[in-house]
C-alpha cells in the first residue's frame, strides 16, 4: 500500500489493473478550509439564483410576461431580463454555446476542472446531498460503522434512514419544482401546482428531475463524473502543462514517515518527505481516490484534500500547500531545484479569451442594433409569373411582417426593382395607390399575399431583383427583403 | 450438483467452470434489482392483459376491463377536432365574402381551408397553384369568363359551368365549321381578324373588311361589338392578351370551326356551404379577381 509513486518511473506493467472493478462506496470527511469555503459559497450561489431567478420579476408593460427569465414555449418566445427573443432568432442561443463552451476550454487551461469541481451541477448537488447525509447519519466513520453493523436494525437507524432520503427527496423535488417555473409564470404555476390544477406535462417534469436528482446525486454520485460524464476525456485533451491542477507535491512529500520517525530523523538531520501517511487526503476525497498516486481521471478537482492536508500541516508544524494547485512544468523544476513558475498568460489563454470576446461582443452587437421590425418574403413557385389580359406581368408573394415591438405599427410596404411597378394586398384596400398600408398588432406578424404587377414592355428581363421595403410610418423604422420578379 | 467453481486469482470472483480457448466465464449473477424489474414487468403485462384488449378471439377479441378502445378513443378525437374548428366554421359560414377578407383572421382561416379543399378537388384541372392549362382557365390572371368578383366566383363554383346543374352557367362557342356555317377560307378570314383585334400579327393579303363582316354577322351576338367579350354567356374578350385555347392561328380555326365547351362541374351539394366560401376566397385572394 504505501508505494512511493513518481509518475516518472512508473513502467506500464504498474498500469496493468483488470478493466473491472466493483464500486467502493465512497464515505468523504467533513473538512474545513479554504476551498471548502469557496465551495460552499459557490453552492450557496449557484442554487440560490437556480431556486429563486423565476421569482424576479420584470415589468415589460400591459400584456407582455412579467418575468425576468421566462421560456413561453406556447408563444415561442425567450424572455431574460430586458432582452427578448423570438423563433428567428436562435442563433443567439448558438453563440451563447460556443461561448460557454470557449469559457469552459478557458477555466481548463488555468485552473483544469474547476468547472467539475465547483460548478458542475453534479457536484453541486453531489455535495449538498453528503451535507445532508453527514447531518443526519454523521461523518465517515460512523456512517462507515453503521453500514458494516451486523447488529439487528433499530428503530433509531430506521428514523434516519428514513429522515435522510425524505430531507433528500424533497430537496430533489424542489429542483424539479424550480425547473418548470421557469416555463411559465412562476407565482401562478406554484398556486396551481399546490392546488392539483396545473397542467399534467409540469407534472411529469417534476417528477422527472426529483428522479434524476434523486438518483444521480444520492446514489451514483461520482460514478456519473467517472463513468458518464465526457467532460473528463474531452478535457484530457485540452489540458497542458501550464494549466494548474491539484496536484500532490511528491518531491517534498516523498519519503513518507510517521511523525515521530520525521521528528527524529530530522534532529539527525537528514531529509525526510512532509506527508505523515496520515490519509486526511483519502478520507475527504469525494471520489474516494488517493491524489498521491498523481493526476487521476476520478480527481475533479474539487480542492478539498489541500483543505484536509493544510490542516495535518499546520497541526504537525510544517508549511502549507503539500498538495496544491500546481503544473506540470513546476514538478520538474522544482526538482531541478529552480523556482516555480506560473502563466496564466499565455497563446491559449489569449486565444480562448479572443474567441469568447469576439463572439460575445458580435452577440452583444447584434442584440443592442437588434431590429424591432423585420420582413420575410416568400415568392410564388406555382405559378411564378402570371400574364395578365393587358399583357402585363404579375408575380405573387407571400410577405411575413415580424413587429417585435410592444406597440402596434402602422407600416407601408414599397417595392423597388421592376420598372413601374403596382402593389396589392389581398384583403386590403389601399389609401395610397400602389403603396400598401397594414397595420401589424405589437409582438406578432402578419402574413401577407402580395401582388406585384409590372409592364412586360418595360421589364424584358427574365428576372428581376425586387426589394421590399417596410416602413413604421409613424417612427420611421425600416426593414427590407430581396426575392426576383420573373417574367414568364 | 457438482462444484466447478474455481476462484478467478484477478477479480476474487468464481468461475462457472465454462472454459472456451483458455477464457473461463466469471460467475456474474444478474444484479438483483435486475431481476425485481424483470419480475414486475412480467406482473405488469398480465395486469395489462387483463385491463387492455388484447386476446384475439374467433370473431373479436377481449374488451379489458375499462371497454378501452383505441378506435374509440381517436373518435373521440376526431369529435373534439370538429367542435373546436366547428365555431371558426360556423363564423366563416355566417360571414359575407367581402367581410371574409376585411378579417386578417377569417381571411388566413379561408384561405388555409381553401387551399387544401382546392388542392383535393380543383387541382387535376387548374393545377395545385390555380395556373391552369390549355382549356382550364388560369385562376391566378385577371380575366375571368364569368365574372372575377367574390359573388361570381362563389356562384361558378357552386353552380360550374354546363354541369347540369339547375342554376349552372350555359352558353358555348358553335362549331361554325362543322356545322356547316362557315366556309374553310372564311374560317381563316374571321380566324385573322379576331388575331389582329388583339394586336396579334395576321397572315400576307388577309382582308380585313371581310373579317370584320363576319365576324359581325356571326360572332357579334356573344362577342359583343369590337370583340370585348360577355361575361354572361361566358363569351371571352378576344382582343386581351389571354388566350384559353391559345391564340396562333391554328388554334383558333380549331376553335372556331369546332366550337368549345369546357366544363365546370357544380359543387354545391358535395361540398357544405361554408367550403365553398372558403374556397371563393381563396380563389379570389389567388390573384384579386376582377
Ligand atoms: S483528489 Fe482531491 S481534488 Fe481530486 S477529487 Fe479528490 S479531494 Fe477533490
Ligand atoms: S493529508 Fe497530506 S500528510 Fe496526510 S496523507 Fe495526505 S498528503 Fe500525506
Amino acid at each position: 500500500m504505501n508505494k512511493t509513486v513518481n509518475p516518472n518511473e512508473l513502467k506500464p506493467a504498474d498500469d496493468n489493473a483488470p478493466l473491472y472493478a466493483a464500486r467502493k462506496k465512497v464515505y468523504p470527511q467533513s473538512v474545513s478550509g479554504t476551498f471548502r469555503r469557496i465551495k460552499w459559497g459557490l453552492m450557496a450561489f449557484c442554487l440560490g439564483v437556480y431556486y429563486l431567478l423565476p421569482f424576479v420579476r420584470w415589468n415589460r408593460g400591459l400584456g407582455a410576461p412579467s418575468q425576468a427569465v421566462l421560456i413561453d414555449l406556447p408563444n415561442s418566445r425567450f424572455y431574460f431580463f430586458f432582452i427578448e427573443l423570438w423563433p428567428q432568432e436562435v442563433y443567439y442561443f448558438t453563440g451563447l454555446l460556443i461561448v460557454a463552451a470557449v469559457a469552459l476550454f478557458l477555466m481548463n487551461s488555468i485552473g483544469g476542472r474547476i468547472w467539475c469541481g465547483y460548478l458542475c451541477p453534479q457536484t453541486v448537488w453531489t455535495d449538498l446531498f453528503y451535507a445532508v447525509e453527514r447531518l443526519v447519519e454523521g461523518d465517515r466513520r460512523e456512517r462507515m460503522r453503521k453500514d458494516k453493523s451486523s447488529d439487528p436494525i433499530k428503530l433509531e437507524r430506521i428514523y434516519e434512514i428514513v429522515l435522510k432520503h425524505s430531507i433528500w427527496l424533497l430537496i430533489a423535488w424542489w429542483t424539479g419544482g424550480a425547473w418548470v417555473l421557469y416555463f411559465n409564470d412562476a407565482p401562478t404555476l406554484v398556486k396551481e401546482l399546490v392546488t392539483f390544477q396545473a397542467p399534467m406535462i409540469a407534472y411529469v417534469w417534476i417528477g422527472i428531475l426529483t428522479a434524476s436528482t434523486y438518483v444521480l446525486a444520492g446514489f451514483m454520485r461520482e460514478q456519473v463524473c467517472t463513468y458518464m460524464c465526457p467532460w473528463p476525456r474531452i478535457q484530457a485533451a485540452l489540458t497542458d502543462e501550464w494549466a494548474l491542477n491539484v496536484t500532490y507535491r511528491y518531491d517534498r512529500g516523498e519519503k513518507r514517515t510517521s511523525v515521530k520517525k520525521a521528528a527524529e530523523l530530522r534532529a539527525l538531520g537528514q531529509q525526510v518527505g512532509d506527508c505523515v501517511d496520515c490519509y486526511q487526503c483519502v478520507a475527504v476525497c469525494p471520489t474516494g481516490i488517493d491524489i498521491r498516486n498523481g493526476p487521476q481521471l476520478e480527481c475533479i478537482q474539487c480542492g478539498l484534500c489541500i483543505d484536509a492536508c493544510d490542516n495535518v500541516m499546520t497541526k504537525i508544524g510544517r508549511p502549507k500547500r503539500l498538495i496544491g494547485y500546481d503544473n506540470d512544468i513546476n514538478i520538474q523544476r522544482r526538482q531541478e531545484g529552480k523556482a516555480p513558475i506560473y502563466r496564466i498568460v499565455r497563446a491559449r489563454t489569449i486565444v480562448y479569451s479572443a474567441i469568447i470576446a469576439a463572439v460575445g461582443g458580435i452577440m452583444i452587437y447584434t442584440l443592442a442594433t437588434r431590429s424591432l421590425l423585420d420582413v420575410n418574403v416568400l415568392h410564388d413557385r406555382n405559378p411564378v409569373a402570371v400574364k395578365l389580359s393587358d399583357g402585363s406581368i404579375r408575380n405573387a408573394y407571400t410577405v411575413r411582417l415580424l413587429n417585435k415591438s410592444g406597440y402596434d405599427r402602422v407600416i407601408a410596404i414599397d417595392v423597388e426593382g421592376p420598372v413601374n411597378p403596382t402593389m396589392h394586398v389581398v384583403g386590403v384596400d389601399s389609401v395610397t395607390p400602389d403603396r400598401p398600408i397594414i397595420v401589424v398588432p405589437r409582438d406578432s406578424t402578419s402574413e401577407l399575399r402580395l401582388l406585384v404587377t409590372a409592364p412586360a414592355e418595360n421589364n424584358p428581363e427574365k428576372s428581376i431583383p425586387v426589394r421590399f421595403h417596410v416602413m413604421d410610418i409613424g417612427l420611421g423604422v425600416a426593414a427590407s427583403a430581396t426575392d426576383n420578379f420573373v417574367t414568364p | 450438483m457438482t462444484d466447478h467453481s474455481e476462484v478467478d486469482t484477478v477479480t476474487g470472483k468464481s468461475t462457472t467452470g465454462h472454459e472456451w480457448d483458455g477464457i473461463k466465464e466469471l460467475n456474474t449473477p444478474l444484479p438483483r434489482w435486475w431481476v425485481i424489474a424483470f419480475y414486475l414487468t412480467i406482473v405488469w403485462a398480465i395486469g395489462y392483459w387483463i385491463v387492455y384488449p388484447a386476446w384475439p378471439l374467433i370473431a373479436s377479441n377481449t374488451t379489458g376491463l375499462f371497454g378501452y378502445s383505441s378506435r374509440a378513443d381517436v373518435a373521440v378525437e376526431l369529435a373534439n377536432l370538429e367542435k373546436i374548428r366547428g365555431d371558426k366554421m360556423v363564423a366563416l359560414g355566417a360571414a359575407s365574402l367581402a367581410d371574409i377578407e376585411k378579417d386578417p383572421a377569417l381571411l388566413a382561416l379561408a384561405r388555409a381551408k381553401g387551399k387544401t379543399v382546392f388542392g383535393d378537388n380543383c387541382a387535376p384541372c387548374h393545377g395545385s397553384g390555380g395556373a391552369g392549362a390549355k382549356g382550364f382557365p388560369n385562376l391566378n390572371d385577371d380575366d375571368w369568363l364569368w365574372g372575377g368578383t367574390l359573388d361570381q366566383i362563389m356562384q361558378t363554383i357552386q353552380y360550374g359551368a354546363r354541369s347540369g346543374h339547375a342554376k349552372t352557367h350555359e352558353g358555348q362557342m358553335l362549331a361554325f365549321g362543322k356545322d356547316g356555317v362557315l366556309k374553310g377560307d372564311e374560317i381563316v378570314t374571321v380566324a385573322n381578324y379576331v388575331r389582329s383585334l388583339s394586336g396579334l400579327s395576321t397572315r400576307k393579303g388577309f382582308d380585313a373588311a371581310k373579317g370584320e363582316k363576319i365576324f359581325a354577322e356571326n360572332c357579334v351576338a356573344c362577342h359583343g361589338d369590337g370583340g370585348k367579350g360577355n361575361q354572361e354567356m361566358g363569351a371571352p374578350n378576344l382582343t386581351d392578351k389571354i388566350w384559353l385555347y391559345g391564340s396562333d392561328e391554328a388554334s383558333l380555326i380549331e376553335t372556331i370551326s369546332q366550337g368549345r365547351a369546357g366544363v365546370m362541374p357544380a359543387w354545391e351539394g358535395r361540398l357544405d356551404p361554408a367550403t365553398i366560401k372558403a374556397m371563393a376566397v381563396y380563389v379570389h385572394s389567388l390573384g384579386g379577381g376582377k
